[in-house]
């Protein structure tokens, strides 16, 4: 029987139809994908970019010499006596005072309208008293912090019909808030704090940043970057370039295989009981951190440091080898170079993996609530081993607390680590089409 | 060989770093019920001290205690944090690893609450419901049934027609001990069924036993995470009803309402006068060894039971602990460094 070409037969149309199907399974696989990312993106933006955002009052605070220094000598030994619980109805006295000068009248308590004030501002204001002596008799101005749940209702967090229920704040409280916003006493700006305070207790979210998370998360990548580049790579060349192939190599390499694909919370078991039972590294250290993500990251770099090596064409290596270079001179001189686009790629892919893992650090004491700045180096306490927690282990830590304003800071610990994240990527992808050679 | 060069200076500065490793900050451990309660003192603490803040985990009593009796020295921790008392197998434990001198610190009491939804039906239990409620099997005449209630107004025709779901605290965590003895056994026991299956002729573990024996068909869910898990469970099915600590509670009012149990609604002041049937004392373990070779770790501890912090107008009793009546004893057992079996 004969067709005609334009119509297709039975058989064609059959086909025709089964690729049809499978380009949309396809299209609907990327769609779902898609609706997934977006999905995760609005709850983490729309949680989270609020948390770059704090609300402020402007106060002038009266410091009176007969509360902060009784002595009258401004000795700092004795000043440092009184503590911040003493400075707490120094400030409330001070927003009573905006209070009455900006003519807002309220039946609140007095107690209630000091809560309206963060607990870290008295912190604030006595460490810049105890910098300066000279300030107590001034009236000094200061841009203390508003409470959470004050700052919640100017991000929307916090409503009047929430806040009725709320035993931390009252509606009161909130319309006092906005009747200071509306004088322009109360300000809701951008935080820059949120990336360089340390972390705070449960009972103020508002002054909880990220200072010491980056900061140990920075020194953890460095000790992975020193650690894991140089023995990854080394180890790699002599695999690929040097090494026999004999039934030992091929067994180191099903190994390295088989580890990249141990789950990280071993090397955390291993971590505690190497590096920190056996040769005694302090605990909750950046050093201990980054040696455990450094072991975890090793695997991942091996391979692709050898996927890089193989992509070199031999004929590169047998060009230097017919000149008359050594080996060690056509590996170095030759295929390292051109396979140093594919190793940087795999080391920063290895980076951002390590940078995002919490489980190791679970077990060597990471996960903690810590305040203090980790330095890079102390007499002491040696390189990078002074206690600090990581990124992705604030994220975990705010997941945890009771205080709803966590639920903020922690999306907003997300999105710093997504876009440290999307950096680190964008170098690797930077790199691969600056340097890559095609063959 | 500038690559082997680096890897060997490296890896020499690291193995530097072991021969002097000491530490100036106080490291505690432990309990997640004491956590907040720890970081807000510490928080205080190092900004009012020249003492650098002290490092807080949680991870859970068991864990805090297990590396408290891991020995003494500069690479275990200064002070454990536990939401029950010390056992004698841990002690023992301690003593093992040259843990001897051991400062039991009670800095308070927590409650246990039950809340649901704010939006949905008020409750008001009493611990036989709750037995009623989750027991996995009930002792009607003279023989061990399965549990068949579905609907709370099966358990007490008081309660309105609401299917049976609880939220409860997973097995790993110490709260789960406090509401199995204190509800449940309890409520086993009020109602007279500890009592007829005694007269059954049943042995008294067994019984225990089986009072505390948790339904597993799904109407009561166990919480292996923290109270934020609960509540979201609960805002997720709003017939559930679920376990949480006082000042989680107390934070979070405009979301969950509070029921009472034997009639008494769980405050600081009901559960400090002893009404409120269902709290637990918190404690802290001092290694007493530390004190002085560690800075701070006197002082912190000082510092966390002072009238200030930890008194009824502390932050502490601010954030729902139920501060200790008898404080100024808990304050000269850590003033006099009075370690555990020494009598007093």
């Amino acid at each position: 029987m004969k067709t005609s070409l334009l119509a297709a037969d039975a058989r064609t149309k059959k086909r025709n139809a089964a690729e049809a199907r499978f380009k949309a399974y396809g299209f609907a696989a990327i769609i779902v994908a898609m609706l997934a990312l977006l999905i995760l993106l609005t709850s983490v933006l729309g949680n989270g970019m609020s948390s770059f955002r704090q609300t402020y009052i402007a106060l002038d605070v009266a410091l009176p010499e007969e509360k902060l220094d009784k002595s009258g000598v401004r000795d700092l030994s004795v000043m440092s006596k009184v503590t911040t619980i003493g400075y707490a109805p120094i400030l409330r006295n001070a927003l009573l005072d905006a209070l009455a000068a900006q003519g807002i009248e309220t039946e609140l308590s007095n107690k209630d309208i000091g809560n309206m004030i963060s607990k870290e501002a008295a912190a604030t204001v006595r460490n810049k008293v105890l910098a300066n002596p000279d300030l107590v008799g001034q009236t000094v101005s200061f841009d203390v912090l508003a409470s959470g749940r004050i700052d919640g209702y100017f991000k929307g967090r916090v409503t009047m019909e929430s806040a009725a229920l709320d035993g931390n704040t009252s509606p009161e409280a909130l319309m006092i808030a906005q009747a200071l916003a509306d004088a322009g006493v109360m300000e809701t700006k951008f935080n820059w704090n949120f990336f360089v305070w340390p972390d705070a207790s449960d009972q103020r979210p508002e002054a909880a940043g990220l200072g010491v998370a980056i900061l140990g998360s920075l020194y953890m990548m460095i000790v992975v970057l020193v650690l894991a580049l140089p023995i990854g790579v080394a180890s790699s060349i002599y695999l690929e370039e040097f090494a026999p192939k004999n039934r030992w190599t091929d067994l180191i390499e099903v190994n390295i295989s088989n580890l990249a694909a141990v789950p990280s919370i071993v090397y955390g078991i291993l971590g505690l009981a190497i590096f920190i039972n056996f040769m005694e590294f302090n605990q909750s250290s950046p050093l201990v951190g980054g040696l455990v993500l450094t072991l975890m990251t090793l695997p991942t770099i091996i391979i692709s440091t050898r996927a890089a090596l193989k992509s070199v064409p031999p004929s590169i290596r047998d060009a230097a080898l017919g000149v008359g270079a050594s080996k060690m001179q056509s590996v170095f001189h030759h295929v390292l170079p051109l396979a140093a686009p594919g190793i940087l790629t795999g080391t920063i892919i290895g980076l951002a993996q390590a940078l995002g893992e919490t489980a190791p650090l679970l077990l060597i004491g990471m996960v903690a609530f810590v305040r203090e700045y980790p330095a890079a180096y102390t007499p002491e306490s040696g390189l990078f081993g002074e206690a600090s927690t990581a990124l992705p282990v604030q994220v975990f830590n705010w997941t945890q607390r009771s205080d709803p304003a966590f639920v903020e800071r922690a999306s907003g610990a997300i999105i710093t680590l997504l876009v440290f994240l999307l950096i680190m990527n964008a170098v690797a992808i930077y790199l691969r089409r600056r340097f890559e050679r095609r063959w | 060989m500038s690559i082997m060069k680096l890897t060997a200076t490296t890896a020499a500065i690291a193995l530097m770093t072991t021969a002097a490793a000491a530490r100036d900050n106080v490291q505690v451990a432990g309990s997640s019920t004491v956590l907040p309660y720890a970081a807000i003192v510490a928080e205080v603490f190092g900004e009012n001290f020249d003492f650098p803040t002290p490092v807080v985990e949680s991870g859970g009593s068991s864990a805090g205690l297990k590396r408290f009796c891991e020995g003494v020295g500069e690479n275990t921790i200064d002070i454990a944090n536990a939401s029950r008392a010390i056992k004698s197998s841990e002690v023992e434990a301690c003593a093992a690893a040259g843990v001897t001198d051991i400062i039991e610190v009670r800095i308070g009491y927590d409650g246990i609450v039950f809340a649901s939804d704010i939006n949905g039906n008020a409750f008001a239990f009493t611990p036989e419901d709750w037995y009623k409620a989750l027991a996995n099997e009930h002792f009607i005449d003279g023989a061990l049934v399965p549990n068949t209630f579905t609907s709370w107004n099966e358990v007490n025709a008081d309660f309105p027609d609401q299917p049976i779901q609880a939220f409860i605290p997973g097995t790993k965590h110490g709260t789960r001990e406090v509401f199995e003895e204190k509800v449940i056994l309890a409520g086993c026991e009020e109602g007279g069924f500890f009592q007829a299956m005694l007269d059954a002729g049943v042995d008294e573990d067994t019984a225990e036993g089986k009072c505390m024996a948790i339904r597993t068909d799904g109407r009561s869910v166990d919480i292996d995470g923290d109270y934020t898990e609960t509540l979201a469970r609960i805002e997720a099915d709003t017939n559930g009803i679920g376990v949480f600590g006082l000042a989680f509670y107390e934070n979070n009012t405009d979301k969950l309402q509070v029921a009472t149990m034997s009639d008494v609604v769980p405050t600081t002041d009901s559960i400090a006068a002893g009404d409120y049937p269902v709290s637990r004392p918190l404690y802290f373990y001092i290694k007493a060894a530390h004190i002085g070779v560690i800075p701070g770790v006197k002082e912190f501890a000082e510092f966390f039971v002072s009238d200030d912090i930890a008194g009824p107008d502390g932050p502490l009793a601010e954030y729902g602990l139920v501060s200790d009546p008898e404080l100024a004893k808990v304050q000269d057992t850590v003033s006099g460094e009075v370690v555990m079996g020494s009598g007093s």
